[in-house]
């Protein structure tokens, strides 16, 4: 029935345009410029409003209905089973949905049948309603907007700012989600630090880490929620992709820009590029099974004991996924400095090592400096190598060649362990919290430093 | 095509900075260049005219072989600069770009202070030995590219923060500094209102005195004002070349004539 009524709505919007469109067209006549809107905007905007108007009454309909019957049938299985929990009658509700519309219930008893029949009642009743008034609406919206087609209606400024409404809408809606996002964190932090009795040293500072050894007792052992070897573990990696990602990265670039021919690099640039596609957890397993033994090997040869998974390993395969990132934004930022630039260098006798050192990557830097940081925050948040290559278990240590664990990984952990989701979701998104807040603490003193130092062209 | 022998120019051999023969160039398949000689000497202005795509500005940057960093370009014939070919292989065409300096159409300083703009070549090029050294270099070519006076106050505020009168006399300065023989300019005043363009030609012949300039405009009063040679280009050829003055009242070329009466171009 929904789809039913979205066609409706869309040939009618449809149907709408071309007849206001033609319409808009035969007033004009032979003279096309005695129109204020071109005809295209007077369809447009009949468009816009039929559309606006059906589907808008249609999203309405069905999730306020939904909302009505739900909260009513349950209150009415609450009066009809008074001791039941509220999973119970939530379970009796979606079995008598089910019997409703010809679906398997669990199992059937007089009670699910009442409530059955009087759900079929009411949607059916709402059901009417919804097609009434979805299709009610797009028609006055088609038939209002027809009525305005003039020679002076201003439909090209109308259509236009409705349009602009919908873009502010869009917009509204990436903010509203990422500040949704946040106070959920800062939300559930609240409730985790509330749990410990707000000892947030043991959290920043503390060196344990097995939030859940406490949960079978039913709390939580403030003694054991330490993250420093999380982040320390997770800094580690992130260090060592760096060290691999921001030289091999810049210097790709710097060749593929300033050294390489166009034909190399039309061949060169996608092919790098490429390596961004890869599934990181194709690169996981490549680390655990290639990398890791031939390191292994390596050290038993020298006499070096490296751990079957080690923060190296990580750190090396992340810093190599990350190569693209980096080169690509580089190479494009690169690019962007103006050849009058290098022209005015090599003008006064400057080699080109000397161009790109003093005059190219000074200009260049902010853009360099932010292809790196979004190349810190992959690493930071980057999973699936570390899972695999890096091991599991908290332990604190500097030496990158033992097992190490990150902030992601242990996210990851608590939330597909078995505990359930109430109790482990506390240490998650803290931890989620806090690596939030340093990547944003990052990014800032990234950009200030970049601000002191950058060389701005016009 | 033009023969400067039978003209008779004034200057002797010695005179001569740059002097080409038989000088092609093409953009791939462009014949963009044909068949130009010219003389240039020292201690004059010359200025190259003639109507855009004419081949002024590809020929004006063979002279530093600023065509080298265009890779479809390809250039034949022989260029000499104080006798030197400067395409034998042997020429650096670093060290060439060193002695022969280079002002663009747009000014083109550098993101970096004032100071920075000009220690720029003699840094590079290793001219000074120590801070005290560059300080001075760094005022004299200001000085000499009368901007000094209103940029020493603020040396070390960025260059591109002056106006653009200002940067090109700036870059020119930066030019300067790294003590050139010759100084090419394409058309350096074009993106300059009159009061800088006054400016800037008043600066172009107080340089006279030292360097030999070449100078690249569409303007022909500019020509007019400031060179003592000219040269016209129509379609990649040479068209005529000689003194300013009969250039402009008594052109060999009827194409020349047409031009600086406005007919062509």
């Amino acid at each position: 029935m929904t789809t039913l009524l979205f066609g409706f709505v869309l040939v009618l919007a449809l149907a709408s345009f071309l007849v206001a469109r033609s319409r808009a067209g035969q007033l004009a006549g032979d003279t096309p410029a005695s129109l204020h809107s071109r005809p295209a905007y007077h369809g447009f905007y009949s468009l816009l409003w039929v559309l606006m108007a059906g589907i808008g009454f249609l999203i309405v309909l069905t999730l306020v209905p939904n909302y009505l019957m739900t909260n009513s049938l349950l209150s009415q299985i609450g009066q009809a089973l008074p001791d039941s929990a509220f999973i119970e009658r939530q379970l009796i509700l979606s079995d008598a949905k089910a019997l409703a519309t010809g679906r398997i219930a669990s199992q059937t008893d007089p009670l699910r049948q009442e409530i059955a029949a009087a759900y079929a009642a009411k949607a059916a009743f709402w059901g009417w309603i919804r097609i009434a008034l979805v299709v009610g609406a797009a028609l006055i919206a088609a038939i209002a907007t027809q009525a305005t087609v003039s020679l002076d209606w201003r439909a090209r400024n109308r259509a236009e700012n409705i349009v602009r409404l919908i873009l502010a809408a869009m917009a509204t809606i990436a903010i509203l989600t990422t500040i949704g996002i946040v106070v959920s964190l800062i939300f559930e932090t609240y409730s985790f630090f509330s749990k410990i009795d707000w000892q947030l040293h043991k959290f920043l500072f503390g060196t344990t880490w097995s939030p859940l050894s406490g949960v079978q007792e039913g709390h939580m052992d403030a003694d054991k929620v330490g993250a420093v070897p999380l982040f320390a573990g997770t800094l580690m990696i992130t260090f060592i992709a760096m060290l691999v990602a921001v030289p091999v990265g810049l210097f790709a670039a710097i060749y593929l820009s300033d050294f390489a021919g166009n034909r190399t690099r039309a061949i060169v640039k996608p092919m790098l590029e490429i390596l961004a596609g890869i599934p990181t957890v194709v690169y996981g397993f490549f680390a655990a099974i290639t990398v890791a033994p031939f390191f292994r090997n390596t050290g038993d040869a020298i006499g070096v004991s490296i751990a079957s998974e080690s923060a190296l390993v990580a750190g090396l395969v992340m810093g190599i996924m990350i190569i693209p990132f980096i080169s690509s934004l580089s190479d494009d930022v690169i690019n962007s400095v103006p050849q009058a630039l290098r022209d005015g260098s090599f003008g006064l006798g400057a080699t080109k090592a000397e161009t790109i050192r003093q005059v190219v990557l000074p200009a260049a830097l902010p853009g360099i400096v932010s292809a790196a940081l979004l190349g810190f925050s992959r690493a930071v948040g980057e999973t699936m190598i570390v899972v695999m290559a890096a091991g599991q278990g908290a332990n604190l240590t500097a030496n990158p060649l033992e097992a190490v664990t990150t902030v992601t990984v242990q996210i990851v952990m608590l939330i597909t362990g078995d505990t359930e989701a109430e109790t482990a979701a506390g240490p998650a998104f803290t931890l989620g919290f806090t690596l939030f807040c340093i990547t944003l603490l990052m990014n800032v003193a990234a950009q200030r430093l970049v601000r002191k130092y950058r060389e701005t062209y016009e | 095509m033009y023969d400067t022998q039978t003209h008779g120019s004034a200057l002797d051999q010695t005179d001569i900075k740059f002097s080409a023969r038989n000088v092609q160039v093409y953009y791939g398949d462009t014949h963009a260049i044909k068949d130009v000689d010219v003389d240039i000497a020292d201690k004059t202005v010359t200025a190259f005219i003639g109507p855009s795509g004419c081949g002024k500005s590809t020929f004006l940057r063979c002279l530093n072989r600023m065509n080298d960093t265009i890779d479809v370009c390809r250039i034949t014939g022989d260029i000499r600069l104080d006798g030197e070919d400067i395409y034998d292989k042997r020429v650096d065409p670093v060290q060439l770009r060193a002695k022969v300096g280079m002002v663009f159409q747009k000014p083109n300083p550098f993101p970096k202070s004032i100071y920075d703009n000009v220690a720029y070549g003699p840094k590079i090029h290793g001219l000074a030995r120590t801070r005290a050294d560059l300080d001075v270099i760094v005022e004299k070519a200001l000085r000499r590219g009368a901007i000094w006076d209103e940029v020493k106050d603020r040396l070390h505020a960025p260059g591109t923060g002056l106006s653009g009168g200002q940067q090109q006399r700036l870059c020119i300065a930066r030019a300067i500094a790294t003590e050139p023989e010759v100084l090419l300019m394409d058309e350096p005043c074009s993106a300059l209102d009159p009061i800088a363009t006054a400016q800037v030609e008043e600066l172009i012949d107080e340089l006279r005195t030292r360097y030999s300039l070449v100078i690249v405009t569409h303007s022909m009063q500019q020509a007019a004002r400031v060179s003592q040679k000219t040269a016209f280009f129509h379609l990649g050829n040479l068209v005529e070349f000689g003194e300013t003055s009969q250039i402009f009242t008594n052109p060999d070329d009827p194409r020349t004539e047409s031009y600086i009466t406005g007919r062509i171009g």
